[in-house]
């Protein structure tokens, strides 16, 4: 028992693998928020007044709820946190120019994408995968366009969007998350920076998988991310999105909205690998990172999947939810959410049913290493006309050691008789008996706990599109080495 | 190749093992039977490196090194295999996959090449059927689902893949059935050379019709009581343990080829 606890004590100690920072020529807005800040970020970004009337409309809301003290406490946060100080972030941070192409970025910055693994040559167009890098709040390298165009694929950045297609932007933006949404929807709707923009054509199948990667890299430069994915009818996009960030020791706020649109027939598919930095063993440092993802399927027969591996941040706090509005629309959701050190994580999903013939998946897996503290909250809303709708969820829990937690809160809500609901939940630890005979195989420690922990993870794994699933596996591992006590 | 001397266990403080010594060379087939709770799973337990088990006193050397000193996978990189009692499920963990970890892991312990997905795959597909298995468990995952006598026949496959110098079968012919018994019977002694030793521990005397050993061991209250050739365990089945116990209490401990 003891030399196990030793050999894992010493896994423990190593350090976050992606913790470095990049140095580069930053331009930054003041640190502060106000009325002239958000008009400083809509000017720098050349915005239509239309735009700044609705960022501002979302800062006066947001004010309005952080003077009334509402920022949100309901999360599962047994650690709590510090007080965030709105006024000490700087909301605007970008590359002093825009480089036209990949030869004009800054090869400071290409090098740290390439430690991260990003390959933004030629080498991804071989993978067939398109990439738009998100590199603090300005987009810098966009790839593979001219790829999508052909198509009439529209892949850029937030920014872009709203220059080159004001109207789509207009149409759409806000149409999922209200700018009332939440705390944090107001304050991104308020300050939001950049992020993807797109647009799959009606019939269009996306030829390639859409993969976006974010990297928080300014101190006290919170990150803003505002996405937003339009499938026109009868289309199908799979986007990706992947993140890791450096080491700091203030503490950074990532409050993101991600809106997605399905038209009749239409399916998205949303994979997420979150490795943001998680803080230290003693949760210093880590990223909150505050989400709002939401997908509607607005037209009849369409499609929204969600798939998530979360490992890093020291706090998450992200349901990443479907609206089924169009008859026999789908909703899925599935996640991996792993918290380690004395990170925690509050996540989870909301179907809401509103169709007919609605129909949703959910499939959370928890894993709770460390100290970290684990919840799944979920809610599951059949409305009164959402006559046949069928909800299936599966929420299993595994724990590798005796001083993590994990926590489950599922809500049902159901007006409507006809609906079949199933709800199936587990909680297991990692069995000595599993790790004995992994290793009475001669299969090391490490390898054994990487093994049960994929093995559980297993249904999500395979929603994954293939690069990612590996990816993913990796992350796991690394991210769970020296973890069982 | 094994050499117990004068072992005493301990469980959470109550003693299990009193003073057991037992010396095994290679290609020496050797039972131990004993009565429940005379510490049979105990002894493989710590043969096999297994947590929780306190050595107090004695001494276990295995090709001349201390086996007490090594964690449990370098055992079994180092050719020793526990069939186990009762076999480990590993939800969504492919056969396959498991076994591929494995045997690469020995492999590469042994300064050996390790084999990529196809050769392995071709190794258990032949080993399967040489045991006259089915290879249909090869796609599941580890256990999982599996009656009693499927995991065992895992136990002697995944046995025959891993080609262990000293094979611990612990009990190995609890909860089978005749056929099943045969299957894994057969299969053991397919696996019997002269380079190889085993440790076949079990309570009735059935599965050594078909597994004959070279030397019967009765184990009673921690300690081996009597020693003999396969015919002890014939008397054993006749007398009950007691027997063994009484006509000879003053057994010294370790009586052994």
């Amino acid at each position: 028992m003891s030399n196990t606890t030793d050999a894992i004590e010493a896994l423990a100690q190593r350090e976050y693998k992606y913790g470095f920072v990049t140095d580069i020529e930053q331009e930054f807005a003041p640190p502060g928020l106000n009325e002239e800040i958000i008009r400083f970020i809509s000017a720098k970004k050349n915005e239509p007044d239309w735009l700044l009337e609705w960022r501002l409309k979302a800062y006066r809301h947001w004010k309005e709820l952080y003077d009334a003290g509402r920022e949100p406490k309901w999360a599962f946060l047994p650690y709590g946190y510090g007080p965030i100080d709105y006024q000490a972030i700087s909301y605007y941070a970008a590359p002093k120019s825009r480089p036209e192409s990949l030869d004009e970025v800054d090869p400071e910055l290409l090098r740290t994408y390439e430690k991260l693994g990003i390959p933004l040559e030629e080498q991804k167009w071989l993978a067939g995968v398109a990439v738009d890098a998100v590199f603090d709040s300005v987009s810098v390298a966009t790839t593979f366009q001219k790829e999508l165009e052909k198509h009439g694929i529209i892949f850029c950045s937030f920014s872009e969007a709203v220059q080159k297609h004001p109207e789509l932007v207009r149409q759409y933006l806000g149409t999922v998350v209200p700018h009332t949404d939440n705390f944090f929807a107001a304050l991104n709707s308020a300050v939001f920076s950049d992020g993807s923009f797109v647009y799959v054509p009606k019939g269009v199948r996306c030829p390639m998988e859409l993969s976006t990667y974010f990297r928080i890299n300014a101190a006290q430069a919170g990150q803003f991310e505002r996405t937003l994915i339009v499938a026109d009818e009868g289309s199908y996009v799979s986007y990706m999105e992947g993140c890791t960030a450096p080491m700091r020791d203030e503490n950074q706020l990532h409050a993101a909205v991600v809106e997605l649109v399905a038209l009749d027939d239409a399916t998205i598919k949303y994979s997420t690998i979150q490795n943001w930095y998680p803080g230290d063993e003693e949760g210093r440092g880590g990223i909150y990172n505050f989400v709002t993802k939401r997908g509607k399927c607005q037209g009849r027969n369409s499609h929204i999947s969600w798939t998530q591996v979360e490992t890093g941040s020291s706090i998450t706090w992200k349901y990443p939810s479907c609206i089924l509005q169009g008859d026999n629309s789908v909703g899925e959701f599935y996640s991996v959410a792993l918290t380690n050190l004395r990170q925690q994580a509050d996540t989870g999903t909301k179907m809401i049913h509103i169709g007919k013939n609605t129909k949703s998946t959910i499939v959370s897996k928890g894993i709770s290493a460390g100290r970290g503290q684990n919840t799944y909250r979920g809610m599951v809303k059949i409305m009164k006309g959402a006559e046949n709708a069928r909800n299936y969820t599966q929420c299993d829990s595994l724990l590798i050691g005796d001083q993590c937690g994990a926590h489950t809160f599922p809500y049902i809500e159901v007006k409507n008789r006809s609906a079949r609901m199933e709800h199936e939940a587990s909680t297991s630890k990692i069995g000595e008996d599993q790790m004995f005979y992994c290793q009475q195989r001669g299969i090391g420690m490490e390898d054994a706990i990487s093994l049960i922990v994929s093995g559980f993870c297993k249904e999500v794994f395979g929603e994954l599109p293939m690069e990612f699933a590996v990816e993913a596996q990796k992350l796991l591992s690394v991210s769970l080495e020296g973890s069982v006590g | 190749m094994l050499e117990i001397k004068n072992l005493h266990v301990s469980v959470e403080g109550r003693k299990i093992l009193k003073g057991f010594s037992l010396k095994v060379d290679a290609g020496e087939v050797h039972s131990i039977m004993g009565p429940n709770g005379s510490g049979k799973s105990t002894l493989a337990s710590v043969l096999a490196g297994r947590d929780g088990y306190e050595v107090t006193q004695g001494q276990v050397l295995y090709r001349g090194r201390d086996l007490l000193e090594m964690e449990a996978e370098e055992r079994a990189c180092e050719g020793v295999f526990m069939a186990f009692q009762y076999p480990v499920e590993i939800p969504g963990v492919g056969s396959i996959q498991f076994l591929t970890a494995a045997l690469n892991a020995i492999r590469k312990h042994r300064g050996e090449e390790e084999l990529d997905a196809f050769e392995a795959l071709k190794l258990f597909k032949d080993k399967v059927k040489q045991l006259h298995m089915s290879d249909e468990m090869l796609h599941r995952s580890v256990n999982e689902g599996f009656s009693g006598g499927e995991k065992k026949k895992n136990e002697i496959f995944q046995m025959a893949v891993l080609e262990p110098s000293l094979a611990i079968l612990d009990e190995t012919d609890s909860g089978l059935d005749i056929d099943a018994l045969r299957i894994v019977a057969d299969g053991v002694n397919a696996l019997r050379s002269p380079e190889r030793a085993m440790l076949v521990i079990t309570h009735y005397q059935r599965l050594l019709n078909y597994i004959v050993p070279d030397y019967v061991h009765v184990l009673v209250d921690g300690r081996i009581v009597r020693s003999g050739g396969k015919e002890l365990a014939l008397h054993l089945e006749e007398h009950g343990y007691s027997w063994a116990g009484e006509r000879d209490p003053a057994a010294p401990a370790g009586a052994s080829a």
